[in-house]
C-alpha cells in the first residue's frame, strides 16, 4: 500500500504563526521502509500524526493505499502507530494489550487467542504474555507496542521515533529485528527518527525535513551522496565546511577543482562541503602544491582514526582515516601534513558571516 | 496514628547527620506537632464519641431510633445518593472536555469549576433561592405549576451538588492530565471509539483518582450544612439533613441526641479516610508486588501465576 501526502500543512497556535507542517508533499513506497529524518521541531512527528489522523490539516490531502482518507477519524484509518512512548495500556496483561484492537473489532475469542499467541512469537516474547507493561523491560515494551499495532493488520505501520527512549545497545539490536520483521511482513512501514544512522541503516527511502518542509526526498545513497542544499549535506553525515570562491565557473580547494553550482559568478562566495573521508592527509614533500595543515589532536575509533587539522586559514577540519594508512604515515599530533581535497559538494553561500 | 509519627520521627534521626538538629529542638517540634493534633484533632473527636455515649449506650440507640432521626438518615442517604452520582457525569465529562480538547474558553471553565469552593456555602444556598424561591427568577413559573424546589428536597440536592461539584472534577482534571493522552490516541489508531476508550482505557485508569474523589465527594455531600441549611427551611421529617439535625437537637439541649447524630457523621468521616487508606494501600502494594516480580525475571511462569492472583 502506498502512502501519499499532498501539499499538508498543519499549524498550531495563532494561524499568523509559523506552521509545523509546510505544503509537504511525498510519497511512502509500497512494501518499503521510509524515515522522516529531521531534527526536532522539523515536523516530522506532526506529519507522522497527521497520517494517522491523531492531528487534522489545515490543508492539504492524506491518501493511503489510492484512497483519500483525510476526512476519516484515526479510528477508521486502520494504521498501526507505534508511539515513542510505547502507551501500552498499563492496566491490561500484554496479552490483553495486544487483543485490544482485535477485539474492538469482535474478532472471535479463539482466533483473536491464536493471534496473540502468534504475535507474542513474531516479537519473541511468547512468555510474556500474562505479564503487565511495568513488568517489562524498555526494548520488550517497543516490541509488545509493535504486536498491538500489528494485530489489527494495518494497511501501513507508523512508528514515532520507535527507538528514542532505549540504550545503545538495545536500540542496536532492535534496529536490526526490525528489518527482519519488516522482510517477513512486508509492511508498508513510515518511520520518524532524528538519528541519521538509524535512518540510513533502516530505510530505502528518506525524507529529511527541515522547518515543516522536505530539504530532500530520495534513497539513503542519493541524500549523502548528492545532497540538494547545505542543511542537507550538513545535517546527513557531518562534513567539514570549506570556504572558496568561484573563478572560470570553478571552485579551488587546495589542488582539486571542483564544479561551482551553475549560474555563479566568478569572484561568488561558496562553500564546500567534504565529507570527512573525502579528504587524504600525506606527509609534505619539499614543494608540495597541496595545501599544508598542521595535526591539532588524533582521536582512534576502533579501525578508524580522526585527524583534526589546523589549516594556515584558520579553519579546522576533520580527517577520516584507516587506521593502517595512518600508521603507515607515521604522523604524529604537531607534524606538518599535506591535505588533498578528494571530493566536495560546492554551494553558493547563502548567508554572510 | 502511631505509624505516622514512627516513620517521621525515624527520618529525623536518620537526617540527624547531616541536617544536625538537637535533640531537643527535636523534641519541642514533636511535641508541638502532637499538641497541635492532639487539642485540634483528636480531642474534638473524643468529645463527640464521649458525649454521645456518656449516657450509655441505650440512651445513645434511642437518640438514634427517633423517626426524625431516621427520616434526617434517610433524606441524607437520599441527597448524597443523587448528588454524588451527578458529580460523578459531570466531573467525568468536565474532566475528559478539559484534558483531552483545546478550545477558547478552557482556562475559564476551569475556574468555573471551582467557583463552588471559593464561595461561602451561605451564599451558594442563597444562589437556589434567588433562582427558585417564591420570589426568584423561576419562582412565579414554578408556582404555577406546583413545583416546589426551594424549602423541598429538589432544593436541598441542587445545593448539595453544587457546593460538591468541583471534588470529583478536580481530582479527575489531575489525574487526567499527569497521565496524559498517548493510551487514549493508542486506542484510537486501534480502532476503538469515544466510549469504548472511555470505558476501557480511561477509567481504569484513572480509577484510583475517581474513587478518592468519590470518596471526598460523598464525605461532604453528606456533612454540607451551610448551604443546605438556607435551602433546607428545617421542616422536621420532611427537609432535614443529618446536619441541620444535629443543630436543631443540640438548641434543644438534647445534647445525648445531638453528639450521637454527630458520631455518625463522624463515623462516616473516619470510613472515609479508611477507605481512602485502602485504596493508596492497595495501589503502592500492588506497585511492589509488580517490582518485585519483575526482578524475579529468571521465573516466568512462577510470575504469571502469582499475577493472576492480584489481578484487578
Amino acid at each position: 500500500m502506498t502512502v501519499r501526502v499532498e501539499n499538508l500543512v498543519k499549524r498550531f497556535g495563532n494561524a499568523g504563526g509559523p506552521a509545523a507542517v509546510a505544503e509537504v508533499s511525498f510519497e511512502a513506497r509500497p512494501q518499503a521502509i521510509t524515515t522522516l529524518l529531521g531534527p526536532s521541531g522539523s515536523g516530522k512527528s506532526t506529519l507522522l500524526r497527521l497520517i494517522a489522523g491523531l492531528e487534522t490539516p489545515d490543508a492539504g490531502r492524506v491518501l493511503i493505499d489510492g484512497k483519500d482518507v483525510s476526512a476519516l477519524s484515526p479510528q477508521h484509518r486502520n494504521v498501526g502507530f507505534v508511539f515513542q512512548s510505547y502507551a501500552l495500556f498499563k492496566h491490561m496483561t500484554v496479552a490483553d494489550n495486544i487483543a485490544f484492537g482485535m477485539k474492538i473489532r469482535r474478532l472471535p475469542k479463539a482466533q483473536t487467542k491464536a493471534r496473540v499467541a502468534e504475535l507474542l512469537e513474531l516479537v519473541q516474547l511468547p512468555e510474556y504474555g500474562a505479564r503487565f507493561p511495568s513488568q517489562l523491560s524498555g526494548g520488550q515494551r517497543q516490541r509488545v507496542a509493535l504486536a498491538r499495532a500489528l494485530a489489527i493488520e494495518p494497511k501501513v505501520l507508523l512508528l514515532d521515533e520507535p527507538f528514542g527512549a532505549l540504550d545503545t545497545q538495545v536500540r542496536v539490536e532492535l534496529r536490526e529485528w526490525l528489518v527482519t520483521l519488516h522482510e517477513r511482513t512486508g509492511i508498508t512501514t513510515l518511520l520518524v527518527t532524528h538519528d541519521q544512522e538509524e535512518a540510513l541503516e533502516l530505510s530505502q527511502h528518506v525524507v529529511l525535513l527541515n522547518q515543516g518542509r522536505v530539504a530532500q526526498a530520495g534513497s539513503p545513497h542519493d541524500l549523502y551522496d548528492h545532497p540538494a542544499d547545505e542543511f542537507v549535506a550538513s545535517f546527513l553525515g557531518g562534513a567539514n565546511v570549506m570556504k572558496s570562491r568561484v573563478s572560470d565557473g570553478e571552485a579551488k580547494l587546495g589542488t582539486k577543482s571542483v564544479p561551482a553550482p551553475s549560474g555563479a559568478r566568478d569572484g561568488t562566495p561558496v562553500q564546500a562541503f567534504v565529507r570527512p573521508h573525502n579528504i587524504r592527509v600525506r606527509r609534505p614533500d619539499g614543494e608540495d602544491p597541496a595545501e599544508l595543515g598542521k595535526i591539532e589532536r588524533l582521536t582512534r575509533v576502533g579501525g578508524y582514526v580522526k585527524v583534526y587539522v589546523s589549516l594556515p586559514s584558520g579553519e579546522s577540519i576533520v580527517v577520516l582515516t584507516s587506521k593502517t594508512d595512518l600508521d603507515a604515515l607515521g604522523v604524529e599530533p604537531g607534524d606538518p601534513v599535506a591535505v588533498e581535497v578528494v571530493d566536495a559538494k560546492v554551494f553558493v553561500q547563502s548567508y554572510s558571516i | 496514628m502511631s505509624g505516622i509519627i514512627g516513620t517521621r520521627a525515624a527520618s529525623a534521626r536518620r537526617r540527624d547527620s547531616q541536617v544536625g538538629e538537637s535533640v531537643f529542638v527535636r523534641m519541642l517540634l514533636i511535641v508541638m506537632a502532637l499538641g497541635f493534633l492532639g487539642i485540634f484533632l483528636v480531642a474534638p473527636l473524643v468529645t463527640v464519641f464521649a458525649s454521645a455515649f456518656s449516657q450509655g449506650l441505650g440512651p445513645y440507640w434511642a437518640a438514634l431510633a427517633q423517626d426524625e432521626t431516621l427520616d434526617a438518615i434517610e433524606l441524607t442517604l437520599l441527597t448524597a445518593g443523587i448528588s454524588v452520582p451527578l458529580n460523578v457525569v459531570f466531573g467525568i465529562a468536565a474532566a475528559w472536555l478539559v484534558t483531552k480538547y483545546d478550545f477558547w474558553g478552557k482556562s475559564v471553565l476551569i475556574t468555573v469549576v471551582d467557583l463552588p469552593f471559593s464561595v461561602s456555602p451561605v451564599i451558594s444556598g442563597l444562589i437556589f433561592v434567588l433562582l427558585f424561591g417564591a420570589h426568584g427568577w423561576f419562582g412565579p413559573w414554578l408556582s404555577e405549576r406546583d413545583i416546589k424546589i426551594i424549602f423541598a428536597v429538589p432544593g436541598i440536592v441542587m445545593a448539595t451538588t453544587f457546593v460538591t461539584f468541583p471534588l470529583v472534577a478536580r481530582e479527575l482534571i489531575a489525574v487526567m492530565h499527569a497521565q496524559g493522552n498517548d493510551e487514549e490516541e493508542a486506542a484510537l489508531t486501534l480502532g476503538a471509539g469515544g466510549l469504548s476508550i472511555l470505558l476501557r482505557i480511561t477509567l481504569p485508569k484513572v480509577r484510583w483518582g475517581l474513587l478518592y474523589g468519590v470518596i471526598l465527594c460523598n464525605a461532604r455531600a453528606m456533612g454540607e450544612f451551610g448551604a443546605v441549611s438556607v435551602v433546607s427551611g428545617h421542616v422536621r421529617g420532611l427537609t432535614n439533613t443529618l446536619p441541620l439535625q444535629v443543630e436543631i437537637l443540640y438548641n434543644e439541649y438534647n445534647f445525648v441526641g445531638a453528639f450521637a447524630v454527630a458520631s455518625l457523621l463522624a463515623s462516616l468521616a473516619l470510613l472515609t479516610l479508611l477507605v481512602k487508606k485502602i485504596a493508596e494501600w492497595s495501589v503502592s502494594n500492588r506497585q511492589a508486588k509488580r517490582d518485585a516480580l519483575r526482578s524475579a525475571e529468571a521465573r516466568p511462569l512462577a510470575a504469571s501465576a502469582e499475577l493472576e492472583g492480584v489481578r484487578p
